[in-house]
């Protein structure tokens, strides 16, 4: 009994420690009074010191959460609890956050930065005249994979992946949409295509490809790719400059048959209690020199051309990353398939899954 | 008088089964009968006796026992050789303390062990073997399961294991019995609520296992909580996902049915 | 008895080595100039100076620990007092019915919990931060405290009561120094275990938290996307060191100090 009173006594002078010791870490931020902003990104997703710029340069405390999913955020932001000022969700989640009317349109007077985008990423469908989001990253879906290991293959047409000689070689990512889009893409359907019929001839020309695949996994899949653990991989550009960028003998292709054309946006979701704060953030993030530091962080697609100019000639005339206008007319961007459809496809990618064995 | 005491310890914790359990339980009951327009339906509940979802009740089982089998097995033997050693509650701290670093940088770490060139399979290379195909086998699926839910049943086994009279045993050798019937006899009955608890803390978590079907094994495994995942999180059809749990839940239950206490053992405590 | 036999000694040399595996794998790599996991480049001290100089993570690390050791604390007592009331219910069908009710945490996915949880906290108007993170950890830990403490008290020879009580001991004298003391390895095995479920806990906490609070499953879980830093394995390294010499540090302390005072172990 008394080694039990001992613990319990332990334990609470030990927390009340703690908690004076995270008070006195977290003190320099100054929460009283002052303007704070709440922002809700990837991880890893900015990097941290121009967050530290942010706050100098306009006196702002930045109070920042991560998620590692666009339903999982979406699911916080509708619950409320939390007022996020900024957030940067996907394309297809701007879409349904658009719906749900979970967003404040932008005030483009507060964003003069807003020419540096290049105009190609502006105005897509499911954001018309960027009327509540600006573009933060872009990227597509393509195939990485390792010119040694895969014999003569350069992967520049979907039908490459089901080669027999890849044989329990080929990653693929936990995405319905990818993978299924990649099916319908290969048999030169629309990746948004609500055509019952379609969807099945895709589901098992993808059935077809099981023997070729090794596993189905989620953001594993970089450090993986970067230990050869597997020949192939349809990823994200995103991730595949990641691993490209510590696995030389690594290569990307986009195939011409198309692919996705995917954007993560900052909006400013409804429950933003300091809306001047967030256009700030946002037009600080649109300035040339925050975008090329940023990619330069991060290492994915900026969209931003004044940011361009001032990055690294090789790194933004790589066609793999930055593709050409002739390549960008066979990408598609997501489009909201609805919940009937976006279950359908879900079901058709479990379906897939269970085929693996 | 007694029994006015016993209620007062009871009260903390019906209330947490009041907010906490009959919250989770309500919101799946209701949203299993919804579909994913908000409409009330039974299409769920029809969907679940398809192929695909009895398909993955199956293999969730079967991973369930595979994994609650051999925890059992490792963890019965450690906990025995434990309960002799002279610092056996610090060496059971120390088995306990990996437990307490995070997960999934824990699975991380397999990765890079059981990769094709990591040091696993440097080692076997070394000795004249080619490199073994490790990750994304069942293989490596149950040992990291194994290995996460070992602290789970080692704890409730080295507590039965710990208050038994070493007298019972040495008495039983005496009067003739080998090793192993002393063990069947002897010690098994005697720790048996021990093991059943163990069990309990393993078998039932480990049919929704997610996160380590995607991780080690690639989605090559699929179980209810893969499933349960994908619908609440990617899907956002709480209808088909809450169904799902909705069975997990019908499951757990049959599950203590057959392993709980059958004989009226409490109820004689004051 | 107290000498192990070769072979158990060998056996349990495996079994720690194969519990250490991954986390020596976390250290080595933690002193890694290379960025990642997959390839040492040269040793280096870097990212544990960066753990000191970021004071966001340092403050994460502090919250989760308080937020494991207050919830497993609270789940303990909560626990432990309801599995000593479902052993007195007589019913044995509302026993059973206690009993499932108390698993149905463990047998759902926490993204359920998570869920239901951030619905209820919402509803009652609960704020999202820490309050809502420790309510949350306490709720998911009382069932297997629940759990740990059972088999103690249905192991517990009920004659020890009638004697106590036939010596004349109180109630409270029965529960202090009876039961109590019977049932504490139960008690303290509950309480690590509660302490397991809230550090690796991620999407439960993700789910009902808010206002800027979060713990280091969260911050490891969105690291994913774009690489885990090894800042998280030097984390995780001074944890796991400063965890080991603070459990074997108390453990000698109190060892030598029941030995002083000759007070049973």
């Amino acid at each position: 009994m008394k080694q039990l009173i001992q613990a319990t006594i332990a334990i609470l002078v030990v927390s009340a420690l703690l908690f004076y010791a995270a008070d006195a870490l977290s003190a320099g931020g100054g929460k009283s009074g002052k303007d704070t902003l709440t922002i809700f990104n990837w991880g890893e997703y900015i990097d941290p010191d121009l967050l530290k710029q942010f706050e100098k340069e306009t006196g702002i405390h930045v109070i920042y959460e991560t998620f590692d999913s666009n339903e999982a955020m979406m699911t916080k932001i509708q619950q409320g609890g939390t007022a996020y000022d900024i957030a940067v969700p996907s394309e297809y989640m701007i879409e349904k956050m658009k719906e749900e009317n979970l967003l404040i349109p932008l005030d483009k007077t507060k964003i003069p930065n807003f020419k540096n985008i290049d105009p190609y990423f502006l105005d897509l469908p499911f954001d018309k005249n960027n009327k509540y989001s600006v573009p933060y990253f872009w990227g597509t879906v393509g195939i990485v994979y390792n010119p040694k290991l895969v014999g003569n293959l350069d992967f520049s047409s979907w039908k490459d992946l089901w080669d027999p000689s890849l044989k329990r070689k080929v990653f693929l990512v936990d995405g319905a949409r990818e993978v299924i889009g990649m099916g319908l893409n290969s048999l030169g359907y629309s990746l948004n295509s609500l055509d019952n019929q379609e969807l099945r001839k895709a589901t098992d020309k993808l059935i077809t490809l099981s023997p070729n695949v090794k596993a189905i996994i989620g953001d594993e899949i970089t450090p993986l790719m970067v230990n050869n653990e597997a020949a192939v991989a349809l990823t994200w550009s995103g991730q595949a400059a990641d691993m490209l960028s510590e696995n030389e003998d690594l290569d990307f292709a986009v195939p011409k048959e198309g692919s996705n054309l995917w954007f993560d946006n900052m909006v400013i979701p409804k429950t933003s209690k300091n809306i001047d704060g967030a256009h700030a953030f946002i037009n600080f993030m649109l300035k040339a020199e925050s975008g090329a530091k940023n990619a330069d962080y991060v290492g994915y697609s900026t969209p931003n051309i004044a940011a361009m100019k001032l990055m690294d000639k090789e790194v933004v005339s790589d066609k793999r990353f930055y593709p050409s206008e002739e390549q960008r007319k066979t990408l598609e961007v997501y489009k909201n398939l609805g919940p009937d459809y976006l279950g359908k496809y879900n079901e058709l990618f479990l379906e897939f899954k269970m085929s693996i064995r | 008088m007694q029994t006015k005491t016993s209620k007062t310890a009871l009260f903390p914790y019906v209330l947490w089964i009041a907010f906490f359990v009959i919250t989770p339980i309500a919101l799946v009951g209701y949203y299993s009968l919804l579909d994913i327009h908000g409409n009330f339906t039974l299409d769920n509940y029809k969907a679940f006796f398809t192929s695909v979802y009895l398909k993955m009740t199956l293999s969730s089982f079967w991973y369930a026992f595979l994994i609650t089998f051999f925890t059992l097995l490792v963890s019965y033997p450690t906990a025995y050789f434990l309960t002799k050693t002279k610092y056996k509650q610090l060496w059971l701290l120390l088995i306990i303390i990996p437990s307490w670093i995070n997960l999934l940088l824990k699975t991380y770490a397999f990765i890079g062990i059981f990769g094709l060139y990591g040091p696993i399979n440097a080692f076997i290379e070394v000795l004249g073997f080619d490199p073994k195909q490790m990750l994304f086998t069942d293989l490596s699926f149950v040992f990291v399961s194994v290995y996460i839910f070992i602290p789970f049943m080692i704890l409730p086994i080295f507590n039965s294991l710990d208050r038994l009279n070493p007298a019972l045993i040495y008495a039983a050798r005496d009067l003739g019995a080998s090793a192993f019937t002393t063990f069947r006899r002897v010690i098994l009955p005697l720790t048996m609520d021990g093991v059943k608890s163990g069990i309990q803390v393993v078998f039932i978590p480990a049919l929704s296992l997610f996160m380590i079907t995607r991780l080690i094994a690639g989605n090559r495994v699929i179980t209810l909580g893969t499933a349960i995942e994908q619908q609440f999180l990617v899907t956002q059809n709480w209808g088909m996902g809450s169904t799902i749990a909705v069975f997990l839940i019908l499951f757990m239950v049959i599950i203590m049915l057959i392993t709980g206490q059958k004989k009226d053992k409490g109820g004689r405590v004051r | 008895m107290k000498k192990l036999s070769a072979t158990a000694r060998v056996y349990l040399a495996i079994v720690f080595i194969v519990l250490y595996a991954p986390i020596f794998y976390l250290v080595f790599y933690s002193f890694n100039s290379g960025g990642s996991m997959n390839h040492f480049e040269s040793f280096t001290l870097e990212h544990y100076k960066a753990v000191f100089e970021d004071s966001r993570l340092l403050v994460i690390l502090i919250n989760t620990v308080i937020v494991a050791l207050l919830s497993a604390l609270i789940s303990t007592i909560i626990g432990t007092l309801g599995a000593i009331g479902i052993v007195t219910v007589k019913d044995s069908k509302m026993r059973n019915t206690l009993l499932s009710l108390n698993n149905v945490l463990i047998v759902s996915p926490d993204v359920i919990i998570g869920a239901s949880f951030l619905i209820l906290f919402t509803m009652v108007g609960i704020k999202l931060g820490f309050t809502s993170v420790l309510i949350a950890h306490v709720a998911f830990s009382v069932p297997i405290v629940v759990l740990m403490v059972l088999p103690k008290l249905l192991e517990m020879n009920k004659s020890l009561i009638d004697a106590a009580l036939d010596l004349g001991a109180t109630k409270k004298d029965v529960m202090m120094r009876v039961i109590l003391p019977y049932i504490q390895p139960g008690i303290f095995a509950g309480f690590f275990l509660a302490l397991t479920y809230s550090l690796d806990d991620f999407a439960v906490t993700f789910f009902v938290t808010g206002n800027g609070f979060s713990t280091l499953s969260v911050e490891i879980y969105s690291m994913a996307r774009a690489g885990i830093s090894l800042t998280v394995n030097a984390i995780s390294g001074l944890v796991f060191f400063v965890t080991v010499i603070v459990v074997v540090g108390y453990y000698f302390i109190t060892s030598r100090a029941s030995k002083r005072t000759g007070g049973t172990q």
